[in-house]
């Protein structure tokens, strides 16, 4: 079997990265790659590139990593670091439709199992209304 | 070898089917090769056990029924494993 998806949570705030990241861990298990990041350095809130492109880095595997984001920014910055990855990883990076919490543990939940990143991808943008 | 395999289970959980428990559940279907339904009334409508959303949007509460059907090679196996999680209050499942 393939390595399990890798899941990155983006939000504005850093409790809110950690916080998701810790219901990913406590309710699905930690056999799902993890990264997040959330703030600015000076303890604000905001999202930035570099902090991304280390949760991607962090939640690394070879079937891709699917990015959950909070708002305007955290989805700009996201698309943003994508581009800067190495154009193999490129094509494995995915930012879901999804609300954060919500698509952070379904996306895990399915990535779990051993899914591929578009079922994962697909599992987390269920949620979200039409 | 294809086979078809129904069960029913009372769930006594607390809380119902909410967040954990249906993690749990979906997470144990998934390891079945079979096709495994679940649904509130023994003739449906079902829907897809491995699928978190669907399972979680359910809303099963305490003390219903669950019912599941499975089909596929291990659908014993599945069936028999999806019910030892419900009745043993979702402690079992990882």
């Amino acid at each position: 079997m393939s390595a399990n998806v890798g899941i990155v949570i983006v939000s504005h705030s850093a409790d809110v990265a950690r916080g998701t990241a810790s219901m990913v861990e406590q309710m699905v298990g930690r056999e799902v790659p993890l990264g997040w990041c959330g703030g600015d350095p000076d303890g604000g809130l905001g999202t930035n590139v570099e902090a991304i492109l280390k949760a991607i880095e962090a939640a690394w595997s070879e079937s891709g990593v699917a990015i959950l984001v909070d708002l305007g920014g955290a989805e700009t910055n996201s698309e943003m670091a994508i581009e800067m990855l190495p154009a193999a990883r490129r094509e494995r990076v995915v930012v879901c439709n999804a609300p954060i919490v919500e698509g952070a543990v379904m996306a895990a939940t399915e990535a779990a199992s051993g899914a591929t990143l578009d079922a994962v991808r697909r599992t987390a943008e269920e949620l979200t209304p039409r | 070898m294809t086979k078809r395999v129904r069960a029913s289970v009372l769930l006594r959980h607390a809380v119902g089917l909410h967040a954990r428990p249906s993690i749990k559940l979906t997470k144990l279907a998934k390891g079945f090769e079979s096709r495994i339904d679940l649904g509130l009334s023994a003739d449906g409508p079902w829907v897809d056990a491995k699928s978190i959303v669907k399972v979680m949007a359910t809303k099963a509460p305490k003390d219903c029924v669950i019912y599941f059907r499975a089909e596929g090679a291990d659908a014993d196996a599945a069936v028999q494993a999806l019910v030892t999680l419900v009745e043993g209050d979702f402690q079992d499942g990882r």
